[in-house]
């Protein structure tokens, strides 16, 4: 395979497209899937043959506003349709080239403007399971170019210069990293694509396995050849099935046109990648655990130094990377570190893909560049709280982050920022909280979480969550007390600085945060045996402990 | 020296033939063991003691790791599946839009624990850590479709459709 | 040509000691007689860095170090004790005295327990951490020894045991964080397992956890020091 090739088959690819007037993309990610868009597609496909048009109706993947599907989105006429059902078919079809069906369009004008589309630039345009698709759209030059053209340290050098940093929660530099592992001695090393995605709420990187497979292979590839890796392990949770569909498909596809296997490109460099199913750990996104579970043995983590760079899988050089971070591989390859690094502020830089859900009017997958504010993104982008409701918080990085409350709004999202007022990037879940929110009750959700996903191999964290839990639920069903609440607060210090791992020492993170910002809350239910949002099935009514 | 001895399948059922086919595909390797056991699980519904000692003795892993290696992974189940399975999602997003309720509501309806299975083995409550269809919280699997949306009134509905059955 | 030992000299709790390179924090400490309190670790086994009981400040970094798998480095200040350490050790103490059922009086180890000692040595009076008693059995179907799981910290060390010195690993752990329990084989009393009754398990085990039948009242002292003597025996071969 060489540029040539590539470009004879985007080639083709067009012509092929150029026969059709019309394209009609049909989302069929899970959420749109699981309302319909199937049956949406045949209908549309039916609709197309009766009308005799020439028209390509295409599967595609998560076009960002999920809470609008059924998604499709018509070119050249650039419309989108909403809540689409396969009985709006005919009507579709027959406004092709002339005004848009009415009650179906959606105007989210200001939902888009601001993202800034680099991990989802192929969102809405490819069929997944179509490797020409990607490569009509500049897929897998990246990896030939640096295959023929450029030096591993040349890559690496190209990745310092983006100031690209992981985007699995970690925020390590990348280039550093890759750095690290190339330098590690030793003619075997591995590359493994972490597609946990344990974080509860959080569903970019199953969106990107799904709907952009060759996305991440291609980032493997070409963080092999620059770490001087033969082998590769994309390890999926066993939740997302369709993801590894996909990825198998894909893994395929790419063998098969000659971009995996031995001799890539007549090149001497050889790389080829395997699956791993997880099981349902979320300790397992911790890069040792990952690593143990991969050896197939229980998913304890491993004190660190030594750091999988050096010594990881079966003892040898091993680079994990977040699937949302092989994402932004090529892309930086093809335009340039300083194309990167010229999006976003301070040190972070790039974007980001968020998972914006919970009470907010446009949830699904928003992208955008660092920097931007909370407010943009909630309010201009995610379109507000919705049903009269008011905003109270946004919790950001999963049960390691905190509940940021409307004092912050117009924080600049960046790793530190969001480390400042207690909270953290994450791997990028955003749940909106409105008033019917009990912070305490959150709290109690993450510490239950963190009890029941805590691996149990060193003590603060086996024994340490399941106390915090303990005294969590006491205080919220009214039975707590101060000395309860003072006891929290010490057991959050030592989980958090004895803990063996990042799930210890970030469990405390989400009580710490709620303490910080919503106290009054707590002190309600001790107090008064009261729950202000009405939430917490108080046992203790105030008038009996009077 | 007389090579370790392979175990012969459990028993007459194909179902063996397609796990014994995992462990060969990888080389009957000792990091196979999650695959497998996924493999079993898929084939079989469920993993038991039997089909554990049957990969271990085949992997050459201690049986002892290879139960604790089961009864790590949530994923794995070692009792038998119910004839239908309800899965109530309890991630973040679907638990600010209140998948608690739900969770209540069909452990009261079906008279279970979550993680429990109906005396008659027809129906099995299971709550889910986050199956990434968090935009139509609250979501609840039946038999592995996703339903967004739900509420307690549409959840008793779907439960009583499978009891007549 | 000369022998040439990587010699390290490092600070601990002001002395200067020296070290060789590869030696671990805990090692070079215990060598020079300054105390750091430990529980998973045993010498013979490899160590696990889990308890963390043996956390160490170094200077330079607000992380905690776990002494038993932390190498030394020239020139590094190590603090074994401080107030902050003190406050983690009792707390990490008191978590596990409220974890399980560990109740002294009427133990075989009561007077010869690690766990108890440490919390004598931690000055541990009272524990502020609410019981959790959970509901846990005793197995007895081994005719040689008894587990109660009771007393179990989850130290593995009989894992550990088992697996690289006897070579059986008939114990390992099943279900995982607070749920989890060392079993052996498949979940089975442990007298029908494929325990060849060594019964390293029992000498390695810290608390009344494991313990021999036919012996009378608390006189059931623990004698791990065939470790050391094994692994030195096997380096010498």
């Amino acid at each position: 395979m060489n540029i040539e090739e590539l470009d004879q088959i985007a080639e083709s690819v067009r012509q092929e497209n150029a026969k059709y007037d019309h394209e009609i993309n049909v989302c069929m990610d899970l959420a749109c899937a699981s309302q319909g868009a199937g049956q949406v597609k045949e209908a549309l496909g039916k609709a197309v043959l009766a009308s005799g048009q020439r028209v390509l109706v295409r599967r595609t993947s998560c076009m960002g506003p999920c809470s609008a599907g059924p998604l499709v989105a018509v070119d050249p006429e650039d419309t989108l349709y909403r809540h689409v059902k396969a009985s709006h078919a005919e009507a579709i079809v027959g406004c092709l080239g002339k005004e848009p069906v009415p009650e179906l369009q959606c105007d989210l004008r200001e939902h888009f403007d601001q993202q800034m589309r680099v991990v989802l630039e192929n969102a809405g345009h490819i069929d997944p399971e179509k490797i020409d698709d990607y490569i009509a759209r500049e897929g897998y030059k990246a990896l030939v170019t640096a295959l023929t053209e450029s030096s591993p340290s040349d890559v690496i050098q190209l990745l310092t210069e983006s100031e690209l940093r992981g985007r699995g929660g970690g925020g390590y530099p990348t280039g550093l990293k890759w750095g690290t592992v190339a330098k590690a001695g030793g003619d075997l090393k591995y590359v493994i694509c972490n597609g946990d995605e344990g974080d509860p709420g959080a569903f970019m990187d199953r969106s990107v396995m799904e709907g952009d497979p060759h996305r991440v292979i291609e980032g493997m590839a070409i963080a092999a050849y620059a770490v001087g890796a033969s082998k590769g392990f994309i390890y999926v949770r066993a939740e997302y099935p369709l993801a590894v569909a996909r990825l198998t498909t894909g893994l395929r596809e790419a063998r098969r046109r000659g971009l995996l296997g031995n001799n890539i490109c007549n090149t001497p460099f050889c790389f080829d990648v395997e699956i791993r199913l997880g099981a349902g750990a979320f300790v397992c996104g911790e890069e040792t655990a990952l690593i143990a579970s991969i050896e197939g043995r229980r998913g304890n983590p491993k004190p660190r130094p030594p750091y999988p760079a050096v010594s990881g899988l079966w003892g040898k050089p091993t680079l994990i990377n977040n699937v949302e971070t092989f994402a932004n591989i090529a892309p930086i390859l093809r335009k340039g570190g300083e194309w990167f690094s010229s999006m976003g502020v301070g040190r972070s830089k790039g974007t980001k893909v968020f998972a914006l859900t919970g009470k907010i009017m446009n949830s699904g997958l928003v992208e955008v560049p660092m920097g931007i504010t909370l407010r943009q993104i909630i309010e201009d982008i995610g379109g507000g709280v919705p049903d009269g409701h008011q905003f109270k918080a946004v919790q950001t990085g999963g049960p390691s982050g905190g509940c940021i409350p409307n004092e912050h709004l117009d924080l600049q999202v960046t790793y530190e920022s969001l480390v400042q007022v207690g909270s953290i990037m994450g791997s990028g879940g955003m749940i909106v909280m409105d008033d019917t929110s009990c912070m305490v009750n959150v709290a109690r959700f993450f510490i239950e979480f963190c009890r029941s996903e805590s691996c149990g191999k060193c003590i603060p964290c086996r024994a340490g969550t399941a106390q915090m839990h303990t005294l969590l639920t006491r205080i919220c069903d009214g039975s707590g007390s101060m000395s309860d609440l003072e006891l929290l607060e010490d057991l959050c210090v030592t989980v958090k600085e004895a803990s063996l791992c990042g799930l210890g020492q970030t469990a405390p993170n989400p009580v710490l945060s709620t303490l910080r910002y919503f106290r009054n809350e707590y002190i309600e239910h001790i107090a008064n045996k009261r729950c202000p949002a009405g939430v917490c099935a108080i046992q203790v009514p105030a008038e009996v402990m009077a | 020296m007389a090579l370790y001895p392979m175990p012969s399948l459990p028993s007459e059922d194909k179902r063996w033939k397609i796990v014994s086919g995992a462990m060969r595909k990888n080389g009957y390797a000792r990091h196979a063991l999650i695959e497998t056991l996924h493999t079993v699980q898929s084939s079989f519904g469920y993993l038991d003691d039997d089909s554990i000692r049957f990969v271990a003795r085949s992997l050459r892993v201690p049986l002892s790791q290879a139960y604790g290696v089961a009864t790590f992974y949530h994923y794995f189940s070692l009792k038998p599946p119910g004839k239908h399975t309800v899965t109530i999602c309890a991630g973040t997003a679907c638990y600010i839009k209140g998948s608690d309720a739900l969770v209540e509501t069909a452990e009261k309806h079906l008279g279970i624990a979550a993680g429990e299975t109906t005396q008659d083995l027809s129906i099995g409550l299971v709550k889910a850590r986050c199956v990434g269809a968090c935009s139509r919280a609250p979501v609840v699997m039946m038999d592995g479709e996703v339903a967004g949306e739900m509420s307690g009134a549409l959840l008793i509905e779907q439960l009583e459709r499978w009891a007549v059955e | 040509m000369s022998v040439t030992v990587d010699v390290k000299t490092l600070v601990i709790d002001g002395r200067e000691v020296s070290a060789r390179a590869g030696d671990t924090v805990l090692e070079v400490a215990r060598e020079n007689g300054i105390p750091i309190p430990t529980l998973c670790h045993l010498e013979g086994l490899s160590s696990i860095g889990a308890c963390r009981l043996c956390l160490v400040e170094i200077k330079g970094s607000r992380k905690l170090f776990p002494a038993c798998v932390t190498t030394v480095e020239e020139g590094m200040e190590v603090s074994t004790t401080s107030e902050r350490l003190k406050k983690h050790r009792r707390t990490i103490l008191e978590l596990l005295f409220t974890e399980r059922n560990h109740i002294c009086s009427v133990c075989v180890a009561n007077g010869h327990c690690e766990l108890q000692a440490l919390g004598q040595e931690q000055g541990l009076t009272h524990v502020r951490l609410p019981y959790r008693n959970p509901l846990l059995t005793v197995d007895a179907s081994n005719e040689r020894f008894t587990a109660d799981h009771n007393r179990c910290v989850l130290c593995t060390r009989c894992v550990r045991v088992c697996a690289v010195i006897e070579g059986a690993h008939v114990w390992d752990v099943s279900g995982r964080g607070i749920e989890s329990l060392v079993i052996t084989d498949l979940h089975q009393p442990w007298g029908e397992s494929t325990c060849t009754r060594c019964g390293k398990c029992v000498q390695v085990c810290p608390t009344g956890a494991l313990f021999e039948k036919n012996k009378v009242g608390t006189d059931h002292p623990k004698h791990p020091e065939f470790l050391p003597y094994l692994n030195l025996m096997r380096g010498a071969q």
